[in-house]
């Protein structure tokens, strides 16, 4: 699940507060593993009643395709469920950008190796018009450098990731493997609490 | 470090940091972790993929809520799905060695509803679970945060997390609230004020005069909700309402373990001149009873206001989409609004304080005409204490269904799904799209308010009933 560089077309979805049950409806939460979930992503903005695909929505779309999902502020609000980060990277997604993350869900897609990158409004702009003008247009995204680029302009911004998940993305490491590893401080700690529950 | 005032917040991460280093996140420990049958199958795989158990299972408690029938509990579960994923927390608790409240234990109920009800809960604690509203705990003054699945897999692995610090908030509401006002309509009105966002990054705490007078629920009602501003979590200092209310409880500390408890939890309330990142303060006075109007839980107002012409969290086409689903239009009024289906219930308002409010509201009134009124209790123990006390009689009476326990039609993962296009006053946290059922629309709102329009058929401003 490693990447280090993603040039790719993107889709944009350029409402706010996207919560999560729009992103995987409840209904939909029974499968005991991770996979699949890509097939139900969106699900309600992508079928109209009877499961017909809603040709106004971006995913049925044959214009727009490509890895990276771009949507606005505060994406991913709502329920802790990871499985609409599963659902992301189930479809195909590798990156999202938007100019606000919820906690929980930046969180899951950073344990899932799916990048959230946070840029300003004002390029989250810049970046909603260079698709409406040209759906074809492309986003660079360098994780090693920590930068993106709308292909074919000369502008990079900069964004920020904490240097431990960086690390964690670019080498495919999880969280788990870190605290398994922590297992003697842990052990420690436990042994010196002075107030015990 | 102990010189430097500090809130309620920072003492208890301090005492909870395992290891800190820079450029890293703290390894952070956990108390008590809470399981349910949705989020947690993949992570008892992953258990299985590493051949590691789980590290402390005493620390874990196990209930099936999210997707359960109730109605006929005693039965096979119909949907199969559903069958299956209760099936397999139960597979799950047994082989990892876990506590488990399944379908029919005396003890099984909304999470964030057995654990404090069972004196689970405590002041000063780290608690976790895989769903958004473990925010309820921090009502104890413990730090309570939801997390995914991935991370419900590491606290059953290694009792910790890693966790960067969240910044500071603290929230004052001072004065007395009007009469007919809850405190569903106190954090209503915040979200409205703030947004959906307006918390990311924080973690709050909730003080003032009008939160100290409030009750244990209505307090787990504020703190449940501060995920819907975005923010990992809420808590109020504990003091002696919380003493009271954990006194005696079955897992709550005894005897000398009580006296020494007692001594350290009253050291947890902020320090004096201690600083947070943030302050905000709002006079208990001004909030109405609140509604939702649209599909955030940040599209709020006063039930006497008209909805904005403008809108206010989110930009003019998030609004527009927002009320051409609730079909509803910038200005209208929601007094007098006809409404379909009534919803009593959630981790936000299922607790027994909430039932018999609403018990104390209808009696002797029946339901309007044409509505379907659910009343779903947040635990077997909160119905068997509705019983106990006649309110199921007065429910009945009243037309209401009183069904058994479980989340319900708050995220519709059963069958209690509000059908599409219908309106639904909800006493639950979410109004988004599709979240009670595909097409359905939520109005949210406080327990008082979705008693009184159930007996009316319509919304409507419950300090005008009031004598």
């Amino acid at each position: 699940m490693s990447f280090t560089k993603i040039t790719s077309t993107y889709v944009p979805i350029p409402l706010e507060n996207i919560d999560t049950d729009q992103i995987i409806p409840a209904r939909f939460l029974k499968a005991t593993t991770r996979e699949g979930f890509g097939d139900n992503l969106f699900r309600d903005w992508r079928y109209n009643e009877g499961d017909t695909p809603n040709a106004d929505f971006v995913l049925n779309n044959p214009l727009y395709s490509g890895e990276i999902l771009v949507a606005g502020k505060n994406f991913g609000c709502g329920s802790s469920r990871e499985h609409a980060a599963w659902a992301i990277a189930d479809y195909g997604f590798r990156v999202v950008i938007s100019s606000f993350f919820a906690d929980i869900f930046r969180n899951n897609a950073l344990n899932n190796g799916l990048l959230p990158i946070k840029v300003s409004e004002t390029y989250l702009k810049e970046i909603f018009e260079a698709i409406e003008a040209n759906p074809k247009t492309q986003i660079l995204v360098d994780l090693e450098q920590q930068f993106l680029q709308i292909v074919g302009t000369a502008k990079k911004v900069d964004f920020e990731i904490d240097p431990y998940k960086k690390t964690c993305l670019l080498k495919g490491y999880d969280d788990m493997d870190y605290i398994l590893s922590k297992k003697e401080a842990i052990e420690k700690f436990e042994a010196a609490r002075t107030f015990i529950f | 470090m102990n010189d430097t005032p500090r809130t309620l917040f920072d003492k208890i991460w301090d005492a909870h940091v395992v290891e800190s280093k820079p450029n890293y996140p703290d390894l952070f420990y956990i108390d008590r972790h809470f399981i349910h049958e949705v989020t947690s199958p993949q992570a008892f795989d992953g258990l299985r993929e590493r051949n590691i158990p789980v590290a402390r299972p005493r620390q874990t408690v196990a209930t099936a809520d999210h997707n359960v029938p109730t109605i006929n509990q005693h039965l096979p579960i119909n949907e199969p799905l559903s069958r299956f994923q209760v099936n397999k927390l139960t597979e799950n608790c047994e082989a990892f060695g876990l506590e488990l409240y399944g379908l029919g234990h005396e003890k099984q109920g909304i999470v964030h509803v057995i654990g404090p009800d069972l004196g689970l809960t405590l002041p000063g604690m780290t608690m976790v679970c895989g769903d958004s509203h473990t925010s309820t705990h921090g009502a104890f003054g413990s730090i309570a945060f939801g997390i995914g699945t991935s991370q419900v897999e590491q606290v059953l692995g290694t009792q910790c997390l890693l966790q960067y610090r969240p910044k500071t908030m603290r929230i004052t509401i001072d004065g007395e609230l009007q009469k007919g006002v809850s405190s569903k309509d106190i954090i209503l009105y915040i979200i409205s004020k703030i947004s959906t966002s307006g918390g990311t990054g924080y973690f709050v705490e909730y003080a003032g005069s009008a939160i100290r007078s409030l009750s244990m629920e209505a307090r787990m009602t504020i703190c449940n909700m501060s995920i819907e501003m975005g923010a990992r979590g809420g808590l109020i200092a504990p003091d002696e309402t919380t003493f009271d209310y954990i006194k005696g409880r079955e897992f709550a500390p005894k005897g000398e373990n009580w006296e020494k408890a007692l001594a350290y939890w009253k050291t947890l309330p902020s320090d004096k001149g201690a600083e947070y990142d943030m302050e905000l303060s709002y006079a208990a006075a001004d909030i109405e009873p609140m509604i939702t109007y649209g599909t955030n839980p940040g599209m709020g107002m006063g039930i006497s206001q008209n909805i904005p012409r403008v809108a206010v969290n989110g930009t003019e086409k998030d609004m527009e989409k927002a009320l051409d689903y609730m079909d509803l239009n910038p200005q209208q009024k929601l007094l007098g609004k006809k409404i379909d289906y009534v919803f009593i219930g959630s981790c936000t308002n299922s607790r027994i304080e909430d039932l018999r409010l609403v018990a104390d509201f209808v009696k002797n009134k029946k339901k309007a005409a044409g509505v379907n009124v659910w009343i779903v209790p947040g635990s077997k123990r909160v119905e068997a204490q509705a019983k106990a006390e006649g309110l199921d009689k007065i429910f009945l009476e009243a037309g209401f269904e009183l069904r058994q326990p479980g989340c319900s039609a708050c995220l519709g993962m059963n069958e209690d799904k509000v059908p599409a296009g219908k309106y639904c006053v909800s006493t639950s946290n979410r109004n988004f799209e599709g979240r009670q059922g595909p097409g359905a629309r939520t109005f949210l709102v406080s327990p008082l308010t979705a008693a009184a329009a159930a007996v009316s058929g319509e919304i409507q401003d419950v300090r005008t009933l009031l004598n």
